[in-house]
């Protein structure tokens, strides 16, 4: 038994030793980016095509998750790019002195909001919304406070926003629309919240195999539905209140042995050769240019009459109060 | 090979809990002794001294004059049979014999040859490869004393050795250590709780009674004594 | 003296930490009442579930304990025995998996429900999961250890019972109760014990902040929110309720013998009249516990293994589990002999010394550290330690053996202790009569009798360390991949297919090892 052993360790160990390759680029990013389904496969394609480099995409649960693994890390990070976190952490992350300047030309970034910073670069964007399977709810929600007020029995799976981006946006979101009010908010909505998912895909993972008839999640979800299974069954509630929105982004860290590579990516990353790959495969909408035209379900999709946004700064300020807020609010 | 004069020079010995026991006596060189007494009177704990698995508190026991009170077990002249777990249940018959000579099993021709002696002096020949599950129950004590014979120690200790044993059966075991002991003239000590055994076998016999070696005489002055204090009651004549 | 050396390695490493976290607590920045009003909620949770799960699981056992221990002669008894021990082996996360599958809102019994009429289905996420799960583990244990302890009443007392024409209602108050009374408290500690430390089954079936456990939140100070000052305050709060439970009741748990051998079955005089009774028991308590162990084996079937097997990360989280239950199970096993041969050489002595008696107790208590210092905090202690000095990354497997290793240390320690004890008895004295010593009576006698109870507490720790999540979550990174953590994964991305077939092969793996350890003949060799 113990000579089996020895050799199957042998076989395991000689199996697992990575093979050594060309220059390399290592970019930490939330899981659903890097899926089969998502645009990190298409992506490192077409960038390895004109690097000559090899590029790899670490998977690390969602976006929050990331930027705590980089400062967990801290100098001795793998990384040499993040990619994936939105503006409500851009303050905090700047603030670890762990990312360097981008230095890049922004010529192809266009987005709602101008864009000032000069650490983090743009990829996508979009809107936080509540998606609902309208075989199970007939009469969705119109507004947050329909959502907080509603029927316990209706479920909803949300994101921890320690670790998530969407997570963390419905929590801004509420804080943005109920201010001193939001711990009561949450009060109440957490008897609707059915579980709280570490990250994105686990939540809409259940979302679509009908363990809840609502999740958080994107205006643009319903869109890979419409376009990737023919079927409008599942919808983005319009919410009175406005939305809360989204904006991602990539930085380099100060620690990369290859930041030439690393500027090539992140410029890379606003042109088409990135770009054309997020509507359909991130199902975002594309912060720089594309070549093409927008699939025609896009254009179905709900149109947020209000962005809400707070400044990174006041994120960054509260963050920390308001997640302990949230979480006496949900054990209370 | 002689047996050793075995004394005990004022050995005190208490268990914790327990009455205080205090053994003085002498066994004479190649004598064979057998020790009755009521249970309790301290048999198996005197011989278990002799042996050294128990400290004495105080005094000390002596083989042929020298002290061997602070020797470990395996290094004082005595070999020990015990009423059971004599043997390991995993090793064969040849190999718990074997034990006796080297614990290392590293055994010389001239070993294997006292080996097969000690079996065929027990009457174990052919049995070498049995495990103990498969040897009837005076056969495995036979492989103790087998082993106790490979050992040729001066000291033979006997601790109710064969209890467990039919009158009939006990009445051959008896006879081999008799044997065996007018050939090789070792000192022997038998516990027995059967004072009929100590007669038909042994030479002398001591009677101990509450923690005391009470008498040790030959055989038939102890047995028709009358001047013995608790003897007669214990005997029941 | 080895058992020295091993005891004092024991203290290193558990008492490092909590010295390291003490320190770090002065320089704590102020929590804010929002966050400390969260961890006296999470605190009440955490001895709530615990206390819930320790009632539901022993009333459970009870039942099924003397359904067992009466009918004592049906076929495919033993096998029910046996398959009652798995739960212990088989890794926290693959049992949860199993139980969604079964209690989930798209399980096997929503299901069932939903057909038969009622409209609403099961919500798994929270408490409920968590007692599922907990009843799970800890039933299965309870009814074993109780089994184990009825089947050593003497025969003699049944044949009085049916002399007396006992009823069942007689035997149950005269003859089990009291033997259940005497083990009672020691299982109910223990299971107390394993549920308030519980990692696995809270993190994935909690459902969020309503329902964590110190044990997650430590976790989730470090590896969700980085902030170390928070983990030291749960790891003190922890430790400080274990520690003082342990003071309480938990000592009482230390003479409980976990894969505790079953006695010889005694035929008696109330089998008959309660048998339809007793058939229904066991086929509902086999019923709750084989059903998440097949859910698993049939999504295992349909799993993508050569997508699976094609992934270098399997390979490379294959190699690291082996490797991790190898070295870990080795410590254990050395650490657990040198403190049991340690104790024989003390307690040989007739009147060990006041200070020898200490050591002896040290020692003895020193088995059932883990259970007063959970794995997370030691593994926090030094994630916190290594941190400061930048070797968390180095040190990092290093860190989950050892972990690893204490944590299996209690199990080994009451899997060889009666072996070992019981082997001192019957051969100390031929031994010391023979001169046998050291390295001989090792190679002679001890390891060859000892041999089938150190293949299965090797496998037991090896089970144990395959599976354990808690540990490694806190360590895992890139370059640190186990099993488990690539099946949190999985999980987590919602490649369940794939989940299952890393299941599978997880389950595979602790069942092979505690098959294999079980075929050896009790005293053969060990080749």
């Amino acid at each position: 038994m113990l000579r089996l052993f020895t050799l199957c360790l042998a076989v395991v160990l000689t199996l697992a030793v990575p093979a050594s390759a060309r220059d390399k680029l290592t970019v930490y990013t939330y899981d659903s980016f890097t899926s089969d389904w998502g645009p990190g496969p298409k992506i490192k394609t077409a960038f390895e095509a004109e690097c000559g480099c090899e590029l790899e995409w670490v998977a690390v649960a969602d976006a929050v998750a990331t930027l705590n693994r980089i400062k967990l890390e801290g100098a001795n990070s793998k990384a040499d790019v993040l990619l994936g976190i939105d503006t409500s952490l851009t303050a905090e992350a700047a603030a670890t002195g762990l990312f360097e300047q981008h230095n890049i030309d922004t010529v192809n970034i266009s987005l709602p909001v101008t864009w000032a910073d000069r650490i983090f670069v743009p990829y996508d964007f979009g809107h936080f919304a509540v998606i609902y399977d309208s075989e199970k709810i007939k009469t969705p929600p119109a507004s947050l406070d329909a959502l907080v007020n509603g029927d316990p029995e209706q479920k909803i799976v949300i994101q921890d926003p320690r670790t998530s981006s969407p997570g963390l946006g419905l929590l801004l979101w509420i804080k943005a629309v109920y201010g001193d009010k939001a711990p009561d908010t949450w009060s109440k909505l957490s008897k609707r919240v059915l579980t709280v998912t570490p990250g994105w895909s686990e939540a809409y993972g259940m979302f679509t195999k009908g363990e809840a008839p609502m999740v958080l999640s994107y205006t643009t979800s319903p869109a890979y539905h419409m376009v990737a299974e023919k079927t409008d069954r599942y919808r983005a509630a319009a919410f009175s209140e406005g939305h809360y929105m989204q904006i991602e982004v990539a930085g380099i860290l100060k620690s990369s042995p290859n930041k030439p590579l690393a500027r090539k990516f992140l410029a890379f990353m606003t042109g088409p050769g990135f770009q054309n790959h997020i509507p359909t495969n991130n199902w975002m909408w594309p912060a720089g240019k594309t070549t093409g035209t927008l699939p025609d379900a896009f254009g179905k999709l709900v149109k947020p009459e209000k962005s809400l946004l707070l400044a990174s700064d006041e994120v960054n300020a509260n963050r920390k109060a308001w997640i302990d807020e949230w979480l006496k609010a949900t054990t209370r | 090979m002689t047996g050793s004069a075995i004394k005990l020079a004022d050995l005190d010995f208490c268990y914790p809990g327990g009455e205080p026991m205090h053994f003085s006596t002498t066994f004479e060189a190649g004598s064979f002794t057998g020790l009755i007494g009521p249970s309790g009177s301290g048999k198996t704990t005197l011989i278990n001294l002799i042996a050294g698995f128990e400290e004495p508190s105080s005094g000390s026991v002596l083989f042929d004059g020298i002290d061997a009170t602070a020797t470990q077990p395996a290094d004082r002249p005595v070999t020990m049979v015990f009423q059971d777990n004599n043997l390991f249940a995993h090793l064969d018959v040849f190999t718990n014999v074997a034990l006796g000579i080297s614990p290392a099993l590293d055994l010389s021709d001239d070993d294997k040859t006292s080996i097969a002696g000690a079996l065929e002096e027990t009457g174990l020949s052919g049995l070498e490869k049995r495990l103990p599950r498969e040897l009837s129950g005076g056969q495995r004590q036979r492989v103790a004393i087998a082993r106790a014979l490979v050992r040729n120690r001066p000291v033979l200790l006997l601790d109710e050795p064969f209890a467990a044993l039919g009158p009939a059966l006990r009445r051959d075991m008896l006879r081999l250590v008799s044997t065996i002991h007018k050939q090789r003239g070792m000192t022997v000590i038998l516990v027995s709780h059967d004072p009929a055994d100590v007669k038909f076998a042994a030479g002398h016999a001591a009677f101990l009674d509450a923690g005391q070696v009470v008498a040790n005489r030959p055989v038939d002055a102890l047995f028709s004594a009358s001047d013995i204090p608790g003897l007669q009651g214990y005997l029941g004549t | 003296m080895a058992g020295t050396v091993a005891l004092s390695f024991i203290l290193f490493i558990a008492v490092t930490p909590m010295l390291a976290l003490v320190a770090i607590a002065p320089a704590m920045p102020e929590l804010g009442s929002d966050y400390l009003s969260f961890v006296w909620a999470i605190t009440r949770f955490t001895l709530l579930q615990a206390g819930l799960s320790t009632l539901l699981s022993l009333a459970l056992a009870i039942p099924l304990a003397r359904a067992l221990a009466r009918q004592a002669m049906f076929p495919g008894r033993a096998i029910i025995l046996r398959l009652l021990a798995l739960p212990l082996a088989l890794p926290a996360l693959v049992v949860v998996l199993g139980i969604v599958e079964v209690w989930g809102r798209q399980g096997w019994v929503s299901t069932l429900l939903q057909t038969t009429g009622m409209s609403e289905p099961l919500n798994i996420y929270g408490l409920p999961g968590i007692l599922i799960a907990h009843v799970f583990f800890n039933m299965a244990l309870a009814a074993r250890l109780l089994v184990a302890s009825l089947e050593q009443i003497p025969p003699e007392n049944w044949r009085l019972a049916a002399q007396l024409s006992f009823t069942s209602g007689h035997v149950f108050r005269h003859i089990e109760w009291p033997v259940i009374r005497s083990v009672l408290p020691g299982i109910a500690s223990l299971v107390f014990m394993l549920c308030i430390a519980s990692f696995a089954v809270v993190l994935v079936l909690g459902g969020g902040p309503r329902a964590t456990t110190l044990e997650v939140a430590i976790y989730q100070s470090l590896r969700f929110d980085f902030d170390p000052p928070r983990a030291v305050l749960l790891a003190l709060l922890q430790l400080s309720l274990c520690a003082g439970l342990f003071v309480l009741g938990g000592r009482m748990a230390a003479d409980i013998a976990v894969m505790a051998g079953v006695g010889k079955p005694a035929r008696r005089p109330d089998q008959h009249p309660s048998r339809f009774k007793d058939i229904t028991v066991i086929a509902a308590g086999l019923s709750f516990i084989a059903t998440p162990m097949l859910a698993i084996a049939l999504s295992g079937i349909a799993a993508p293994f050569a997508a699976i097997v094609s992934q270098s990360v399997f390979w490379r989280a294959l190699g690291t589990s082996l490797l991790l239950a190898f070295t870990a199970a080795s410590l254990s096993l050395v650490m657990a002999w040198c403190l049991l041969a340690a104790q024989r050489t003390i307690m040989r002595r007739r009147q060990p010394s006041r200070a020898a008696a200490y050591l002896v107790s040290g020692m003895q208590a020193s088995g059932s550290l883990i259970l007063v210092v959970p794995p997370i905090v030691i593994g926090a202690g030094w994630f916190v330690v290594l941190h400061r000095t930048g070797m968390a990354a180095a040190l990092a497997p290093v860190i989950v053996a050892v972990v690893n290793a204490l944590m299996s240390l209690p199990f080994v320690l009451r899997i060889l202790s009666p072996a070992v004890v019981g082997q001192a008895q019957v051969h100390d004295r031929l031994c010391a009569s023979l001169g046998l010593s050291g390295l001989h009576r090792w190679r002679l006698i001890d390891l060859p009798v000892l041999a089938r109870s150190f293949a299965l507490a090797f496998a037991l720790a090896a089970a144990l360390s395959i599976g354990d999540l808690g540990a490694a979550a806190l360590f895992g990174s890139t370059d640190f991949v186990t099993l488990p953590l690539l099946l949190l994964q999985k999980m987590g991305s919602y490649r369940s297919l794939e989940a299952a077939g890393i299941a599978i092969i997880l389950a595979g793996f602790c069942l092979a090892l505690i098959w294999s350890a079980e075929q050896l003949k009790p005293g053969a060799r060990m080749s």
